[in-house]
């Protein structure tokens, strides 16, 4: 099991490098000269010179990119100004600390993630299951109907209908603000309730149907019938024997969906203005603010090598059957 | 009175399909007494599964049963599910074909048969392990005090059906329904198996109905013999007539389509 977690961390490692160095090649090669960007209007030919020169960007690719991946582990200096480790360094548009940048942020994404992956799991799981167990009912017909109508409506026209119904006309909720906890609970849950629906509601339809079809094939399985046949009470059998087994796989996909989020949550942040790593990313890609563009890309293959790894080890625990092989 | 411990009269089964319903049982009727084996013959599809499921009260949504189930002179048919939980499993315990799709993969022996065990005789998690390891010993598996710790997949296919069985008899039923127990095993093991089940019924006493497609295998166990035909009994009794001299074609048919090696031996 040790050899195995590590041999999945060297895993890790290697992807992470690919991942930046394929990031660092897109961005830094193929996209407008940095110097030109940073330098603005009022530029002349020596002003750039010398911003190619602080930067580094007259150095073989690969130096550059040493550079960088030194920033992040050793910090580097630009110039005289010296960036302290993990160095990703400034924003073109507002000369602030990428890193500083992302850490104000990331709470925002986080509490965005979490309270949508809550709300879709109790909703999604739910549903689903009670669909198996009256397959076939009104209830089960209705809830698949509706989840199959809940995945195919936009993220942002759910967002921009709720708002306008819920904020503009009936005036029941605040315009999201993104306020501390710690200050004021009540606003913070009325900030956080829309983008958490918004962004709920298409992974719960999702997770409603996957249950559901889990759910179904688990009741069909010969182990299934000989819980029954020993005589188990009916909620005994269902909780032990159907959904043990139905929800496992869910876990791997949950695992996925919800370290994507964590990386930004694009369109939900920015339609209801929320402070995130996805509006980050947006803003910054409307600005071509490379660093940034470069530190959010990281940040999200961060999120989601690591969120496969988590899956896979709490997969090994999950299901005997892999366990064994594993180890 | 061996005859009085099961008994199934005028059994009819019938399923809901797309093209109306169809009885997929029908009137059978058969007994089945204590230290007794009664083997239920028939191809695929022939309604032997179904009679089994009838019994228990397991039959999928919307069949529907005539006719009675009596264990012991109570009628089972018509009880409620509560009830019917109380009977499988306990009075009447059942052995299925694929042990390794049986037995639920997530969980260790032990705790399937102790769920099992707990859900009839109640008490602590401590006795039931006791009567686990007991139960896995009695159906020969070795080291069973450590291997009942193991899940399903670590045991080889014999072992799996050893402990389909040990399960099966842990709450000590009347009646034992192994529907094709031996079908997915090897022959050597198969034999084995068999051999168990005698032995068990010898120092139990348990009533067995063996559902089987194998004559070879109902030659060996039965006692008398339920041949049954696309849901129709055709036959009904003691082995060694039914084998000898059977009365209807389709038993013959049966019959004639085993290769037997003692032909010679035998005439």
């Amino acid at each position: 099991m040790t050899r195995y977690v590590i041999g999945r961390l060297g895993g890790v490692v290697v992807i992470l490098l690919a991942v930046c160095l394929f990031t660092y090649l897109i961005f830094f090669k193929l996209s407008p000269d940095p110097a030109v960007m940073i330098c603005g209007k009022t530029c002349t030919p020596e002003r750039i010179d010398s911003i190619r020169d602080v930067l580094g960007l007259n150095q073989p690719i690969l130096t550059q990119f040493w550079e960088f991946l030194q920033g992040i582990f050793a910090g580097r200096d630009y110039g005289s100004v010296h960036c302290s480790a993990p160095c990703l360094g400034y924003s073109f548009q507002t000369n602030e600390s990428v890193w500083s940048m992302i850490t104000a942020r990331l709470p925002v994404s986080i509490t965005v993630a979490v309270g949508a992956a809550v709300l879709w799991l109790l909703a999604g799981v739910i549903g689903g299951l009670i669909s198996a167990i009256k397959q076939g009912t009104w209830w089960d017909r209705t809830a698949m109907a509706l989840a199959l109508g809940g995945v195919s409506v936009p993220n942002y026209v759910l967002a921009l209908v709720l708002q306008f119904v819920l904020v503009v006309k009936l005036q029941v909720l605040p315009f999201p603000s993104a306020p501390a906890f710690a200050d004021n609970p009540l606003l913070w849950f009325e900030s956080y309730i829309m983008p958490w629906t918004v962004l709920a509601v298409g992974y719960a339809c999702l997770y409603a149907r996957l249950t559901r079809a889990n759910v179904i094939d688990t009741l069909q399985e010969n182990y299934f019938r000989t819980a029954r046949a020993k005589g188990l009470s009916r909620s005994l059998v269902l909780r032990r024997h159907a959904l043990r087994p139905a929800l496992t796989p869910i876990t791997t996909i949950f695992g996925m969906d919800f370290a994507g989020l964590l990386g930004g949550a694009l369109i939900t942040e920015t339609v209801f203005g929320l402070n995130g790593i996805g509006k980050m990313a947006a803003d910054s890609i409307a600005k071509n603010d490379q660093p940034v563009i470069m530190a959010v890309t990281l940040l999200a293959a961060f999120f989601v090598v690591i969120g496969n790894v988590v899956v896979d080890l709490v997969y090994t625990t999950l299901d005997p059957r892999v366990r064994v092989t594993s180890s | 009175m061996t005859a009085d411990l099961f008994v199934v009269e005028d059994l009819t089964v019938t399923l809901p399909t797309g093209r109306g319903p169809v009885d997929v049982v029908k009137n059978v009727s058969f007994t089945v007494g204590r230290d007794d084996t009664l083997g239920i013959v028939g191809e695929s599809g022939s309604g032997k599964s179904m009679t089994a499921l009838a019994v228990l009260g397991l039959l999928p949504r919307g069949a529907e049963t005539s006719g009675s189930i009596r264990l012991e002179g109570k009628e089972l048919l018509g009880r409620s599910e509560r009830e019917l939980q109380s009977i499988r499993g306990n009075a009447i315990s059942m052995v299925f074909q694929d042990p390794l799709s049986s037995l639920n993969p997530y969980y260790t022996v032990g705790l399937q048969i102790e769920e099992m065990y707990r859900a009839h005789r109640g008490g602590s998690r401590r006795d039931a392990r006791k009567v686990a390891i007991e139960a896995l010993e009695r159906v020969h598996i070795p080291d069973a005090g450590r291997r009942i710790d193991h899940y399903p997949h670590q045991f080889s296919g014999g072992q799996r059906q050893r402990i389909m069985i040990a399960m099966a008899l842990c709450c000590s039923p009347s009646l034992l329904i192994a529907d094709e127990p031996t079908t997915a095993l090897d022959v050597t093991v198969q034999a084995q198996i068999l051999e168990l089940m005698a032995e068990l019924q010898s120092t139990t006493g348990t009533g067995m109905i063996f559902i089987t497609h194998d004559l070879a295998v109902i030659s060996s166990i039965a006692k008398r013999v339920l041949v049954m035909c696309a849901g129709d009994p055709v036959e009904y009794g003691t082995a060694e007539q039914v084998f000898s001299d059977p009365h209807h074609d389709y038993t013959r048919t049966l019959l004639d389509a085993v290769p037997r090696i003692d032909d010679e031996v035998a005439s």
